[in-house]
């Protein structure tokens, strides 16, 4: 479809601008910047602020720039006598309530209403009535407000409405009466509820936790990357003399255009939590007692070499890069390859299959142009709140959206089609639908899965699912957590294969945690080398090594008790002769099976890359010095190595290792959506299987920590076991 | 903090069932004046339908109920509720009498007229009679009937060239 042009002029500049486009988009794309408050480049236009207006020729009065469509011919005026007094009035009318508080404001400095009444307002108010004020609303532990500094811009509303898909809050009462609120008390209850405080452009609406602890112009801005899924969002760490005070948006349109969840928001309280590790420690008898660098190094480094013959090596799948390639190396160096990142997986029958690392499939811009697709074993938004949000703006376009999933997840978005049935029926309903998809297209069943296609059952609901699959041309099938965690995920997966082939469909692989497909190409699976490359002989898998217990471990940055499904893993630690943590918590159970613990620094205290899930490498430097004597964990992995007098440890920066690593992959840095293409035998056979639905705070070591999530809604739901 | 405990929304567990059969056919006449998928455009008339059915004032299950029978979430039902002057959120009389004292009025003696009413039935403006009969509305904006001064509207009926008697007259006349 061509697009149409019209030739407008802006302060007598002409322009090319697209027909029907709003005025604002094109004087903000031409930069003659236009003060607005209601506006916002992704939400519907409001047009109730009137900051915007400017002059337009032949028009008798000033017209709002956000909902005025330009037209061939138009002369805009944005800074004509008649645009700016315009400006001014609308300041002081927005100003007539606006408290003069700025200086007891979180806002103060970096509030849009202060800058535009300095570069729009007037010097004094002509104003002298009262000035109202209006009760504050509890909006839950994330959110403050100051209802009195509204001025009515209905951000928030519309992103409830639009962006979360359900509107908590509205427009109560009218003229002076008017307020922003819930007209019900209760929490602002949305895993992306955080980004109305910086659609806010006062400060009505600032964080609950971070409230009164800086000022925007003390605070230095570094770039950060999200640890806590495969999305990779872009964040910006505010940080205050070393110390990190919040966590705000980065705009990257590929991937979290300028929103992030709240447990990319929040999770930077988890970094004061006072459960720190600050000191190195190593454990004499039943006593814990602090030590120097030097001597826990050693001690850790003496109790992984004694025990090297059954050495086994467990990763948060959110370390960096360089932190599991170095975990990876340290224990091949010394003979062991049992090193695992995927905690919570439990089948690793068909592991040899695997493609290069678990990919979307796709690039995650590219979600929202679906026009089809299968969610399979996924609580999408509790696990990757951000394609959730994607998936949702494919949906209101058209796409259909089906589930086969162990339980009812509530959308704010329509579904045409969800299947719920228990784990152990997941394999056979996932076979019925490829059934009904093979028949539908009239092709023949794979060899390897034709045996579990035999005698399946097609129900309408197997039958609607392969259906709403088949809708449009862009498709896509989903394996997500829960059938990661599945313990038929071999079996789930090449039925998801063989279905996607023969719809056409991306198969997208959600693994957990920000480096899923990192840990791959770092060589921190058991099964792969740095770089990729299958291993001859495969190590022990995570669950292997919680199965029984070996001799000695390393836990770099993990707490297998919570972040692996089996139960009793601090009892099958405590067995070890010898356990190293490389961890930036100590918590009692943690002391309790370890021998040596060395400070880690978490996220935001260390350089280092994610690889996120459309294989995207994404490096960020540190942001907050830190804590105690805590150290970025590939400097302690570095001397760990060097300690055991292994080879090639003597790398300067971050940047080297992950250099070094990026040339070991080759081409498996570019973009590439590696597909699995293996011939894995389904069976056939209905097998008990249970799956744990991990709540959203409760992911990894760090969002456990945010004692603000922690008191939200979701933060207080217990794990459900289906 | 109140609101950290499950507040759903009161009406939830009555759903739509406190919509009476009569409320709800009005409702449904409405929705069908309006393209499919716009169902919102019916709030006000759905609004009117169930305060009518409670006797002149609208509660927060109504409300949710009218939101969950028009698929909007309430805070929707709530804002249109809370914007408009004809809806009463607080228990009042079921007639509801608005005598106008805008600019015409005013000239053509709707003080005298508001005065004698309060006298009349013992309530001062915004108040309901203890019988729940009448409930005097405390302001109103012109309602544009200014060559029929002073007027006064009655349950969206409106009474032109008002006397003292005639303002008798009608008010005794409501049952």
């Amino acid at each position: 479809m061509a697009e149409e042009f019209v030739n407008i002029e802006i302060n007598g500049k002409p322009v090319k601008a697209r027909k029907g486009e709003m005025i604002i988009r094109v004087t903000d794309a031409n930069g003659d910047y236009v003060p607005r408050f209601c506006y916002h480049e992704k939400l519907a236009v409001a047009a109730n602020c009137r900051m915007c207006l400017v002059e337009v020729e032949k028009a008798p009065k000033p017209l709002p720039a956000c909902a005025t469509p330009v037209a061939e011919g138009m002369k805009v005026f944005t800074r004509s006598p008649k645009a700016i007094a315009a400006q001014r009035a609308v300041m002081e009318f927005l100003l007539i309530n606006h408290p003069l508080d700025c200086p007891i404001c979180d806002q103060g400095g970096e509030c849009e209403l202060q800058d535009l009444a300095l570069g729009f307002g007037r010097d004094s108010s002509r104003f002298t009535e009262r000035k109202r004020a209006v009760p504050d609303e509890n909006l839950g532990p994330l959110i403050a407000t100051d209802m009195t500094r509204c001025i009515h811009c209905t951000r928030c509303i519309r992103f409830t409405e639009e962006i979360a898909g359900i509107q908590e809050l509205g427009m109560i009462g009218r003229g002076e009466q008017m307020k922003v609120r819930r007209y019900i008390e209760s929490t602002v209850d949305h895993e992306l509820s955080g980004n109305v405080i910086d659609l806010c452009p006062v400060g009505a609406l600032v964080s609950k936790p971070y409230r009164f602890s800086a000022r925007a112009w003390e605070m230095v801005e570094v770039p950060l990357i999200s640890p806590h899924d495969g999305v990779g969002s872009n964040l910006y760490g505010h940080v205050l003399r070393g110390k990190l005070k919040r966590v705000v948006p980065r705009a990257n349109e590929a991937i979290n255009e300028v929103w992030i969840a709240d447990r990319d928001r929040f999770s930077y309280e988890g970094v004061y939590s006072p459960e720190r590790l600050l000191r190195p420690m190593i454990r004499q008898g039943e006593q814990w007692v602090e030590t120097d660098w030097e001597s826990a190094l050693a001690k850790a480094a003496e109790g992984v070499r004694a025990h090297s013959a059954a050495l086994g090596v467990l990763a948060s799948a959110s370390s960096t890069l360089e932190e599991l390639y170095l975990a990876g190396r340290i224990a091949r160096g010394l003979g062991s390859a049992n090193i695992d990142s995927r905690l919570r997986q439990t089948d690793g029958r068909d592991e040899r299959n695997d493609p290069l690392y678990p990919s979307l499939g796709m690039r995650i811009a590219d979600v929202d142009a679906l026009d089809a697709l299968l969610v399979v074993g996924a609580n999408l938004r509790r696990e990757v709140p951000i394609l959730a949000h994607r998936v949702r703006k494919a949906a209101l376009r058209g796409a259909k959206v089906a589930f086969l999933n162990p339980a009812h997840f509530r959308y704010h978005f329509p579904v045409a089609s969800a299947l719920e049935a228990a784990p152990s029926r997941l394999v056979v309903d996932l076979a019925a639908v490829l059934a009904a998809a093979l028949e539908d297209a009239g092709k023949p069943a794979p060899a390897h899965v034709a045996a579990a296609l035999a005698n399946v059952q097609i129900s309408a609901a197997h039958r609607a699912l392969a259906a709403a699959l088949a809708h449009g041309e862009r498709r896509a099938l989903w394996l997500g957590a829960l059938a990661l965690r599945h313990p038929r995920f071999a079996d789930l997966r090449a039925l998801a294969a063989v279905l996607a082939e023969t719809t056409g469909a991306a198969l997208g692989i959600l693994a957990e945690g920000a480096n899923a497909a990192g840990a791959y190409l770092a060589g921190a699976v058991p099964h792969r080398a740095p770089g990729g490359g299958a291993l001859a002989k495969s190590g022990l898998t995570a669950a292997e090594m919680l199965a029984r217990p070996l001799q000695a471990y390393v836990l770099l940055g993990c707490e297998p008790w919570l972040d692996a499904p089996a139960s009793g893993a601090e009892n099958i630690l405590a067995q070890a002769q010898c356990v190293v943590a490389i961890t930036p918590f100590a918590s009692d159970t943690l002391r309790a099976v370890a021998h040596v613990l060395l400070p880690a620094g978490t996220f935001a205290e260390t350089s280092g890359t994610y690889v996120n899930l459309e294989g995207l490498w994404q490096s960020q430097s540190g942001a907050a010095t830190p804590v105690g004597e805590a150290r970025p964990a590939w400097k302690i992995l570095r001397v760990l190595g060097n300690m055991l007098d292994l080879s090639g440890f003597d790398y300067l920066s971050s940047e080297q290792v992950r250099d070094e690593l990026a040339g070991l992959c080759g081409a498996g840095t570019a973009y590439a959506a590696p597909r699995y293409a293996g011939d894995h035998r389904v069976a056939t056979d209905v097998a008990a299987a249970q799956v744990v639905d991990v709540p959203m705070y409760r992911i990894d070591a760090l969002v456990r920590r945010a004692a603000s999530l922690q008191n939200t809604r979701e933060g207080r739901t217990p794990a459900v076991t289906y | 903090m109140s609101s950290e405990k499950d507040t759903a929304p009161a009406g939830g567990a009555a759903g739509t069932g406190l919509l009476a059969q009569h409320t709800r056919e009005r409702i449904d006449a409405w929705v069908a004046k309006f393209p499919p998928g716009r169902q919102r455009s019916a709030c006000i008339e759905a609004l009117r339908a169930a305060q009518e059915q409670n006797q002149g004032h609208l509660t927060v299950p109504l409300m949710d109920a009218v939101a969950e029978y028009l698929h909007l979430p309430p805070i929707q039902v709530y804002e249109v509720a809370s914007f408009y002057s004809m809806f009463e959120l607080h228990p009042c009389g079921r007639h509801h009498v608005s005598i106008c004292t805008n600019i015409s009025c005013m000239l053509n003696g709707a003080d005298q007229l508001v005065a004698h009413a309060e006298r009349k039935l013992g309530i001062k403006l915004d108040e309901s009679t203890a019988d729940g009969r009448i409930f005097l509305k405390e302001e109103h904006e012109c309602l544009a009937a200014c060559t029929g001064a002073p007027m006064m509207m009655v349950d969206h009926v409106f009474h032109e060239h008002l006397t003292p008697e005639k303002l008798d007259q009608i008010l005794d006349e409501l049952k």
